[in-house]
């Protein structure tokens, strides 16, 4: 345990930030993956806000904007729950990082109150960005109506009949959801066709990537914009713990945006840090390296690189890549990454519910069922084990509802 | 300008045609679209190409818009391979250098050095990677080189002038002006962005320019040759392979462009 990681903000540079979950070089890379692998035409526009980004995080006013922001908009800090039901029935004691409780509805705002600001300081007027689920969706659309920013969003049209509730949410904040109908028709393809957007109107258009994936330096911008999550956690986890870590920090990959920014309060202490795929979308364990939507990471491909399809019964981590830095961290052993089924999941999406009246997105499922499969397994009996609890089920619910009556 | 460098056979050729008062014409045509595909680039070369690219369909291709996009899911769906489509090309003698576009991943996937060594043995004389930038493309470019393949590289309108010059400085075969900010598609006018994009080139390099993206027809041709050496032609063409042209209408298409470069 190092006494420097209590929760305060790292200088940028210092010895903290520069091992596991550091800045990345100056190409963008964290060891071999990352870059900025886009069009020349975007170029200009990853370098104007690499250096926007780097002169709002060394500034004051830029953090105490964001965190005024963050505390009276979004309603942080997120509290930690002990989940003592739950931890009674698994033999392990389970802590929940409530992500869920934020504005919107999941971590995402995180992200997008920090995107938002820093579009503002660019001139910029309008922003797109891509859902699956749908809670990045309405997360950027909610900061978009706070910021009076216009509002386009990318959704693929397999997830806006998924999320038909998010669509209509995101339509009464005042963005415009453009379904697209090509390739898998969903998280993938939306990117593509934000992308293409973004080539189009780069000048005018912020492009509000909602994981830390694309070009440099959206993968460390997301992930220092979701650090908050981490940094709160690991002060709140030392407060329940006399002074020490959890055992375990467990939080779902999709891109990997949540589970980034709770590694971040905990990669340079104790804690053994798991994040939980879909079956089938395991970019890492069942992916290879490989290039697509701006970066070098981990892809689900065929043996010609042909990018294959994700499914997952969770819209949100429906996406055949995973952020850089979690390859890295994968690479480099200082996090596991691990798989769950999707019946396992719908299984722990009423597991949470009944034991602990708190119904989870199906994104955390992912991380409550691994923990409820492996307690007692690979988690020692009587470990303490804090789950990123990333978003609520509202959103899922009559998914889940739909696919108990076995309509769907 | 440049420094002097050794120039490939594409160079080489597109500078011929160019010094003899031509202007360039390089359609673009998505490998494995149907079963005649390769019969497409024989026509097209007979009906006045300079240079062919040759699309190597990728999954996610976000530089292009929806005609090519549609194209290459099209010959994906077919079955299509890397493998494939430089198998049949091997043995096709086009008559003019073709020039492969594809996405970066399916370099990577196989392999920098073995991909530029299986075009060149497909008889492929160069390679462009839109999704591979300058910062980038170094370790592409050496490998290409050492295979014989001449890297193109794009330049995009927002680009500023210090990396033009780099970017017409480390491009082979020829440099590709982009003619707006957009994807690939077609549109009614030329975007103005078009002839500030060739004339910024033309100024910094002597290699034969090239400009594309949403030049379609004929008179656009002739527009953007004011000022560029030549043009890539795209979409118009793929729209009329999709709509079931063989190649006798890509001829017919591609003779229609020729014709007016010529008359000027």
């Amino acid at each position: 345990m190092t006494d420097a990681a209590d929760g305060s903000r790292p200088a940028p540079g210092s010895a903290v930030e520069a091992t596991h979950m550091g800045d990345p070089d100056d190409r963008g890379r964290f060891g071999d993956f990352g870059g900025r692998f886009v069009p020349e035409s975007l170029v200009p526009a990853c370098q104007e806000l690499e250096a926007a980004f780097r002169a709002a995080w060394s500034d004051d006013a830029f953090h105490t904007e964001l965190d005024d922001r963050l505390r009276t908009y979004a309603g942080r800090p997120s509290p930690v729950t002990e989940a003592e039901n739950l931890s009674r029935r698994l033999g392990v004691r389970v802590l929940l990082k409530r992500e869920d409780l934020n504005h919107t509805g999941s971590h995402k705002i995180n992200n997008v109150i920090g995107q938002a600001l820093l579009t503002r300081h660019m001139g910029k007027k309008r922003l797109i960005a891509e859902t699956g689920a749908g809670q990045h969706g309405v997360a950027a659309a909610t900061a978009a109506a706070l910021f009076d920013l216009d509002c386009v969003v990318y959704m693929g049209e397999v997830d806006v009949e998924r999320q038909a509730l998010n669509v209509f949410r995101m339509e009464l904040l005042g963005a415009e959801v453009r379904p697209v109908s090509s390739g898998s028709r969903t998280l993938k393809d939306a990117i593509n066709e934000a992308m293409r957007d973004w080539v189009a109107s780069v000048e005018t258009t912020h492009y509000c990537i909602g994981s830390v994936m694309g070009p440099h330096p959206y993968p460390w911008m997301v992930r220092e914009l979701q650090r908050v999550i981490g940094d709160e956690a690991r002060v709140q986890s030392k407060e329940l713990l006399d002074g020490g870590d959890p055992d375990l920090v467990v939080a779902c990959v999709g891109g990997g945006s949540n589970a980034a920014g709770i590694f971040a309060g905990f990669a340079e202490g104790p804690a053994r840090l798991v994040g939980v795929q879909p079956d089938g979308g395991a970019a890492i364990g069942r992916g290879l390296p490989g290039v697509v939507h701006g970066s070098a990471s981990l892809l689900l491909q065929d043996e010609h690189g042909q990018v294959s399809e994700a499914h997952s019964v969770s819209a949100g981590l429906d996406y055949p890549g995973v952020g850089p830095e979690h390859a890295h961290l994968a690479a480099t052993g200082r996090a596991e990454y691990v798989t769950v089924t999707d019946a396992e999941v719908l299984d722990a999406f009423e597991l949470l519910s009944r034991s602990e009246g708190i119904i989870p997105a199906l994104e955390p499922a992912h991380a409550i069922a691994w923990v409820a499969r492996e307690a007692g397994g690979a988690i020692p009996t009587g470990a303490t084990v804090l789950v990123n609890l990333s978003g609520r089920g509202d959103k899922d619910a009559e998914q889940v509802m739909r696919i108990r009556k076995g309509t769907r | 300008m440049t420094p002097t460098t050794q120039v490939g056979p594409l160079e080489a050729s597109l500078r011929a045609r160019r010094d003899a008062g031509h202007k360039l014409l390089a359609p673009y045509v998505t490998g494995g679209l149907t079963d005649d595909w390769t019969e497409v680039l024989r026509a097209v070369a007979a009906a006045g190409a300079d240079a062919i690219e040759v699309g190597i369909p990728f999954s996610d291709p976000v530089m292009d818009g929806p005609t090519i996009q549609e194209a290459s899911a099209t010959a994906l769906a077919r079955g299509v391979t890397p493998p494939s489509i430089l198998h049949d090309l091997t043995g096709v003698d086009a008559g003019v250098p073709l020039v492969a576009m594809t996405y970066y991943n399916l370099a990577y996937r196989m392999g920098e050095l073995r991909f530029a060594r299986s075009l060149a043995a497909a008889g492929v004389a160069g390679a462009i990677l839109p999704d591979l930038p300058l910062d980038e493309s170094a370790g592409w470019e050496a490998e290409a080189a050492a295979a014989g393949i001449e890297t193109v590289l794009l330049a995009a309108p927002v680009t500023s002038d210090d990396r033009l010059g780099e970017i017409a400085a480390r491009s082979r075969g020829f440099v590709y002006g982009v003619s707006l900010m957009g994807i690939t598609g077609e549109r009614a006018e030329v975007a103005s962005s078009a002839a500030v994009m060739a004339k910024r080139l033309k100024a910094v390099t002597d290699k034969p320019v090239l400009i594309g993206f949403g030049v379609s027809t004929p008179r656009q041709a002739v527009e953007v040759c004011a000022e560029a050496d030549g043009v890539i032609v795209a979409s118009a063409l793929i729209r009329t392979l999709l709509a079931g042209g063989g190649p006798e209408a890509a001829a017919d298409f591609v003779g229609g462009l020729r014709e007016a470069l010529d008359r000027g």
